[in-house]
């Protein structure tokens, strides 16, 4: 407090004129740095000959944004970040916070359920598609599949870098099993996951002797393994070809969304045809699906085995020295994680309609570990919040078409959207190093729920 | 087993060894870290290995407990009810688990993200799986997962406030004391309902007044919770306070074995801790081998 009552007191009367100095004195150093390098351009005329171009407009632009920059960060910039940090440390027990804190999760699955409604209200039957197709599906299925991951990565510390490699198996279970043998999605659902977790443990046998980098590249080969087998292995899966004409999901085999179908959703209801209302009912299913995820790894958690997932990312010795066959603990962690991928895959491959290997290549692998890393390993608000921004932030960029003003009309934000996304994530990682939620909430409390700080937690060595 | 042992095991109850260590060696390549070791832990007592820096403590604790396999010998464990474990059979966790053996370890290994409860829940990993149907029943919440749980946490309850970290409960384990952690780690052994409890240095890094009240903690646990305690230490002042029989080890061999007094006076004792000068080693290196001699008559 005292440092801030002097900068006050020197605010009065002398900030804005050492403020001006700071900003004459910048831009003074700023013309003599690009008086030569901005302001004097050389260039050969026609013929051939060097022509020196005075550029004044450039170099003047050049030194008043350095002046007043300098007079801004110096006047304003630095006494409110200054009287932000006094007032963070007078009031350091953040007891209270804010109703829309502490109830985010209820305030989003509300939103959630309602986000179709809003979307068609605001632009139309026909204009939600692309809100509740392209932007929701798209996320939640993201979301998904990094609280999947979050189970293997975040909660046991086993850092799989082939998770793809489960969702591609539960979606060509379904593409497959339901082409051959005619079976409903609701059958094949439950079937996927279990096929899913039955790779899950295939992996898991080999690499139990694994830990962290050695870990990470046979789980990296593993999911190749899967890509490589659904490309070479014709006869079954029709390799790039891929699998087309995959069925439709029903109303639990009420309503149909087949438009030649006796019993359409569309015709029960008396509705004008239209896809919206299959889209709508995907992005519940999908949505579904996903607190399904959560809520289980929530009671998980809760659990003595996920507990003892979270004991062995921070000791693996110990566990074994407490009696916990760590064996079967990592076995459970990938299979359970597998588990959801493949509900993933399969809600993919009815989505799309189509799957081919295209889709399991290995950078969605990296996509879903960035997601889990963003958001704060074992955290699944954090995760959620990280599939909004990295997967949302990514389809948002089509939108952006005043950035072709800016850049030029050949700009096409999409091609740039891997580099924003690695830009957004240095950001993201020098600012939260932990990721957007970096704390832990222990499971279990004799008083008082405190979070564990994330500078406590460990990562986990495989 | 025959009714008749059952009697004799009751009768010697309180002599009957719990620990048996029987030839055992541990070669690391050329090494010989441990060479034809045997000793007994009675059951009851506390049983303490010490040594120089180097002698292959603990080396032993790891062959008893699991971490490494011997290259020879034989190590028995026989439980209050009289089952036998050859420990050098079974795996790590088994032994913890089947044989009742739990341990801690030089270097604290605690799981310093989880809260100093959950710290001591997970300890109870193999008796609330089974309370909750290996998850799956517990996943659908049934009661007897329920009632499981809260017994759990009684048990946590009971070992906090016998370690003396029932304020800390709620707190990460990363964020105690040098001194609690040492603490915590004992009770979280303690919660895997162990008959023979193997301490790695548990008073290494504790100022005096810590190490006393480890004393006591220590006294309680063979008293109270009915357990034996083999333990390594470096400290005298542990050592000899608590300890009802004492093993010394010097390169991978034993030198002497008995009771604290009759250890703390063994001429090779002090030698191997304290040197001897140059012109008494051959009286020493006589003394040593006399008295070999008439152990072996």
């Amino acid at each position: 407090m005292a440092n801030m009552s002097n900068m006050s007191e020197r605010a009065g009367g002398s900030l804005t004129a050492w403020a001006l100095r700071e900003g004459f004195y910048a831009g003074a150093v700023s013309l003599g740095l690009f008086v030569l390098f901005v302001g004097l351009e050389t260039t050969q005329n026609i013929r051939n000959e060097l022509v020196l171009n005075r550029r004044l407009g450039l170099l003047g632009i050049f030194v008043i944004v350095a002046a007043v920059g300098r007079f801004l960060t110096v006047a304003y910039l630095r006494p409110w970040a200054a009287a932000r940090k006094a007032a963070a440390a007078a009031k350091p027990a953040e007891g209270e916070e804010g109703f829309s804190k502490r109830n985010f999760s209820k305030i989003a699955i509300v939103f959630l359920l309602l986000y179709p409604l809003i979307a068609i209200s605001i632009f139309g039957v026909q204009g939600s598609l692309k809100w509740v197709d392209n932007l929701g599906i798209q996320i939640l299925i993201y979301v998904m599949l990094a609280w999947g991951l979050n189970i293997v990565v975040g909660l046991a510390g086993l850092l799989d870098l082939g998770y793809v490699a489960f969702y591609a198996v539960g979606a060509y279970s379904y593409a497959l099993l339901s082409q051959h043998f005619g079976l409903s999605f609701w059958v094949l659902l439950p079937l996927a996951g279990i096929l899913a977790a039955f790779w899950g443990m295939i992996l898991g046998f080999p690499v139990l002797r694994l830990k962290g980098d050695y870990l990470a590249i046979v789980t990296l080969a593993f999911g190749e393994i899967i890509r490589l087998v659904l490309i070479n292995w014709t006869e079954v899966t029709k390799g790039t070809f891929g699998v087309s004409g995959i069925p439709k999901v029903s109303v639990f085999g009420i309503w149909s969304f087949d438009v030649s179908a006796a019993n359409n959703f569309a015709k029960a209801f008396g509705l004008p045809m239209s896809s919206a209302y299959y889209k709508i009912f995907l992005f519940y299913l999908i949505l579904a699906l996903a607190l399904l995820t959560a809520y289980v790894t929530i009671r998980l958690r809760r659990m003595p085995i996920g507990r003892t997932w979270e004991a062995m990312r921070e000791d693996e010795i110990a566990c074994r020295s407490l009696g916990i066959n760590t064996v079967t603990t990592k076995l459970t962690a990938f299979s359970i994680g597998a588990m959801f991928g493949g509900f993933a895959g399969s809600f993919f491959a009815v989505r799309q309609g189509f799957v081919s290997p295209e889709s399991f290549v290995f950078l969605e692998s990296a996509i879903i570990l960035a997601i889990v890393v963003l958001g704060g390993m074992g955290s699944l608000v954090g995760i959620a919040v990280a599939a909004v921004v990295m997967i949302g932030g990514t389809e948002l960029l089509r939108e952006m078409q005043f950035l072709k003003r800016v850049f030029g009309p050949d700009f096409t934000p999409e091609l740039y959207r891997m580099l924003i996304f690695g830009l957004a994530m240095v950001v993201v990682m020098v600012w939260k190093p932990r990721g957007f939620v970096g704390s832990r909430e222990p499971t279990a409390f004799l008083r008082e729920r405190k979070v564990v700080s994330g500078s406590f937690t460990k990562e986990g060595h495989g | 087993m025959a009714p008749g042992m059952n009697t004799v095991a009751n009768d010697t109850m309180t002599n009957d060894p719990i620990l048996k260590v029987e030839h055992l060696s541990m070669r690391f390549g050329g090494l010989m870290a441990i060479n034809d070791l045997s000793f007994e832990a009675k059951r009851g007592d506390i049983t303490a290995l010490i040594g120089p820096n180097g002698a292959g403590k603990t080396t032993v604790f790891n062959c008893i407990t699991g971490f490494y396999k011997p290259t020879m010998g034989m190590i028995s464990m026989r439980q209050k009810a009289g089952k036998t474990f050859l420990l050098e059979r079974i795996t790590d966790f088994e032994i913890t688990r089947d044989a009742k053996v739990a341990r801690t370890f030089q270097n604290i290994r605690l799981f310093s993200g989880l809260t100093v409860l959950e710290n001591l829940l997970v300890a109870q990993h193999n008796m609330l799986m089974k309370a909750s149907g290996y998850t799956i029943l517990g996943l659908l919440g049934l009661p007897t997962y329920k009632k499981a749980s809260v017994e759990s946490i009684e048990i946590a309850k009971y070992w906090l406030e016998k370690a003396h970290l029932i304020e800390r409960a709620d707190d990460p384990a990363g964020d105690l004391p040098y001194g609690a952690q040492r603490r915590l780690e004992i009770a979280r052994a303690m919660c895997t309902g162990p008959e023979l409890l193997c301490l790695d240095e548990p008073a290494a890094g504790l100022n005096p007044h810590e190490s006393l009240a480890l004393n006591g903690l220590l006294r309680s646990i063979r008293k109270d919770n009915d357990t034996s305690i083999l333990l390594i230490e470096h400290d005298m002042s542990v050592v000899m306070e608590i300890s009802d029989h004492v093993v010394v080890l010097e390169y991978g061999h034993k030198i002497s074995d008995g009771t604290p007094d009759h250890v703390k006076n063994d001429a090779k004792v002090i030698a191997a801790y304290l040197g001897v000068e140059d012109d008494e080693v051959e009286e020493v290196i006589e003394e040593i081998e006399g008295t070999q001699g008439g152990m072996q008559q």
